[in-house]
């Protein structure tokens, strides 16, 4: 059974959401933030719709297994720590790209700590919808024990 | 050059673990990546071995920054040969993991867990920071977990339960003793703990979160009066899995209570050594008398695990150089041996459909090479000459005979012949008599894997300790070399804090 208004919102929460991860993702390195409070934050958009519609709906949406997001997640976690090894300096030293300023988002620094905590994004997100999925599916099998 | 070896070694289960995961749909990759990737961090956890006794120590400092404000990864000879050992254990199983686990559990992933709490474990024992311990602890335990209760049947959640309600209690306290140390120095870092213990004038305080630790890591070493919970779990999961738990989970906590005694409270060690000796010497009667009560080869076998935790603390005890060097070939020896005679007995339970002595009979007649094949890791573990067991013993005996701690050395001789009581009966029991009438459940229907992958682990790891038995010269001394380094905590302290070296003196 879907609800109306609850539909009605995650279809207009999700992209938001979504932004609003990405934007606390991206903060993560001085202020509060980072990849795990993104990650938590997009999987509650996937989730949103996947209550206010369908989770094979929300499946639909995030397009690649919660298991390979997962392990994807903790690949790129730990190639973050590879490039300061190219100069010799120890894993997971931090590397960072010169910074230059954009318009509306002011000076920009990109370096190895955001792609760790990329990894860390795509590994909350898989674990939490995996999670999620899961327990769905459990409990739609026993609704429809139930009603049988 | 030297930190690669460290780092791959100690990264290449969690890449295996990930490319496992992204390759789940293929039952064949997940056996193959299993045995690829523990194989190959085995190979290069041997040349790290290599690496670290020709260097001393290979030290990373995680993300340059400097300890004691970074998290130091620390190899030294013990660790180096701990982690060797393990990766070895860990290729073993992987192998017999072929013959005894079935698609559901492949499916539950479980080769991506194995590798999970092989990273653990080698993380552990590579850490130079108390808190990074804790953090390594929690991803072998968490991974351990789930590999305890994965088939889901009443006895494995049963046992797993009191596994992780233990374990999880242990972490509480663990977390308790190293926030008081935290609060009271400022540091994590073992070496710089170890350094500010060192120079402290009253360092007394440290006796309440070092008992702390000692519970904590009692509990997961298995030592006396912690250890109810391992004979009550070890015996229900598959035996691939209580074989690498039975091997190499224990001595985890064993690794750790070395490093924290011969480093950050080495000196407050006179004031706890009475305790830690009383310990020892009760852990090894109490399992052994535990092992003589049971019937079921596996539970015998976990009490076995009790008391053999003891010879190593026993030789933590001592703290001389000589028994410290015993007690490292003891860990090498005994994580061989414990772990061939788990995965001895799931030939047993293959073939009989049971390990119960009472229910089981005649595998001397009906698999000769079975008996050999038991007969060599059982009476090295009960100190026959001349397998691997027998120069453990005797080196630790013979330490402490040197400082004359007559009562200790005699309840380890009688705890040896003990062991040796409980081994014979499994043999007489399993091997020896006549298959009992109308008891037995007769052999596993539909086994996983052919009998090959289980024997051909236990072969390796056979004439592995026959080989430490005729050729262990090469293997003591190193022990000497590696406890020696630990009773010297100052080349391990300026090792890691070489950048402040000024403040040392």
């Amino acid at each position: 059974m879907k609800y109306f208004i609850l539909n009605q919102a995650s279809r207009l929460l999700f992209p938001a959401l979504l932004v609003l991860s990405l934007i606390v993702l991206y903060r993560g390195h001085n202020l509060p933030g980072g990849g795990f409070i993104g990650g938590l934050l997009a999987a509650t958009a996937f989730i949103l719709v996947g209550l206010g519609d369908s989770m094979e709906r929300a499946k639909e949406l995030l397009r690649i297994e919660p298991v390979k997001l997962m392990a994807l997640g903790l690949l790129v976690a730990v190639v973050s720590g590879m490039p300061s090894l190219l100069r010799g300096a120890p894993f997971m030293t931090g590397e960072w790209l010169p910074g230059f300023s954009l318009p509306l988002i002011g000076k920009v620094h990109l370096g190895t700590p955001l792609v760790f905590d990329v990894g860390v994004y795509m590994v909350v997100i898989g674990f939490a919808l995996h999670t999620t999925f899961c327990l769905a599916e459990l409990a739609y099998t026993e609704i429809k024990e139930h009603e049988e | 050059m030297n930190e690669y070896s460290l780092l791959l070694t100690l990264l290449l289960p969690l890449v295996g673990a990930v490319s496992l995961l992204l390759g789940h749909r293929s039952l064949a990759f997940q056996r193959a990546g299993g045995i690829v990737f523990s194989s190959v961090t085995f190979a290069l956890s041997l040349y790290l071995v290599y690496v670290v006794d020709r260097a001393g120590f290979v030290v990373i400092q995680v993300g340059d920054w400097q300890a004691p404000f970074g998290i130091s990864l620390v190899a030294d000879r013990f660790s180096a040969v701990m982690v060797a050992v393990s990766s070895f254990m860990g290729a073993a199983v992987a192998i017999y993991a072929l013959a005894e686990i079935d698609e559901a559990r492949l499916r539950k992933f479980f080769f991506p867990l194995y590798l999970i709490l092989l990273f653990g474990v080698n993380g552990a024992f590579l850490t130079g920071d108390l808190f990074n311990l804790y953090v390594w602890f929690e991803i072998m335990l968490i991974a351990s977990f789930v590999l305890i209760s994965m088939g889901g049947e009443k006895g494995e959640l049963e046992g797993g339960l009191k596994y992780v309600c233990l374990n999880l209690l242990s972490s509480v306290m663990f977390l308790a003793g190293a926030g008081i140390i935290y609060g009271k120095t400022g540091t994590l870092n073992m070496a710089d703990l170890a350094y500010n213990l060192s120079v402290a004038e009253d360092v007394n305080w440290v006796i309440s979160s070092s008992m702390l630790l000692l519970v904590s890591f009692g509990l997961k070493a298995g030592i006396f009066p912690f250890f109810f919970w391992l004979p009550a779990s070890y015996h229900t999961p598959p035996s691939a899995v209580s074989a690498v738990f039975a091997g190499l989970l224990t001595k985890v906590g064993v690794y750790a209570l070395f490093r924290s005694y011969t480093l950050m409270f080495a000196p407050i060690f006179p004031e706890v050594q009475p305790l830690i000796l009383v310990l020892a010497v009760l852990t090894m009667v109490t399992g052994v008398f535990g092992a003589a009560s049971h019937f079921d080869m596996r539970r015998i076998l976990s009490f076995h695990i009790v008391s053999q935790i003891g010879y190593m603390v026993l030789g933590l005890a001592f703290m001389t150089p000589l028994a410290l060097a015993a007690a490292i070939f003891y860990l090498v020896h005994h994580i061989i041996v414990k772990t061939n005679l788990f995965l001895v007995s799931g030939v047993v339970i293959r073939l009989k459909g049971s390990c119960d002595l009472a229910k089981v009979g005649g595998l001397c007649k009906s698999a000769p090479w079975l008996a050999i094949l038991f007969f060599i890791p059982a009476f090295s573990l009960g100190g026959i000459p001349p397998l691997s067991g027998f120069w453990a013993k005797f080196a630790l005996v013979k330490s402490g005979i040197e400082i004359e701690s007559w009562w200790a050395v005699t309840a380890a001789l009688l705890v040896g012949v003990l062991t040796l009581y409980s081994m014979t009966k499994i043999w007489g029991e399993a091997f020896w008599k006549q298959q009992p009438e109308n008891v037995g459940a007769g052999p596993l229907p539909n086994p996983v894997g052919r009998l090959a992958y289980m024997l051909a682990p236990i072969t390796v790891l056979a004439v592995t300790t026959v080989w430490i038995g005729l050729f262990g010269e090469p293997l003591f001394s190193f022990a000497e070399r590696a406890a020696a380094q630990l009773l010297n905590p100052q080349e391990y302290i300026s090792a890691v804090l070489q950048p402040n070296t000024e403040v040392l003196p």
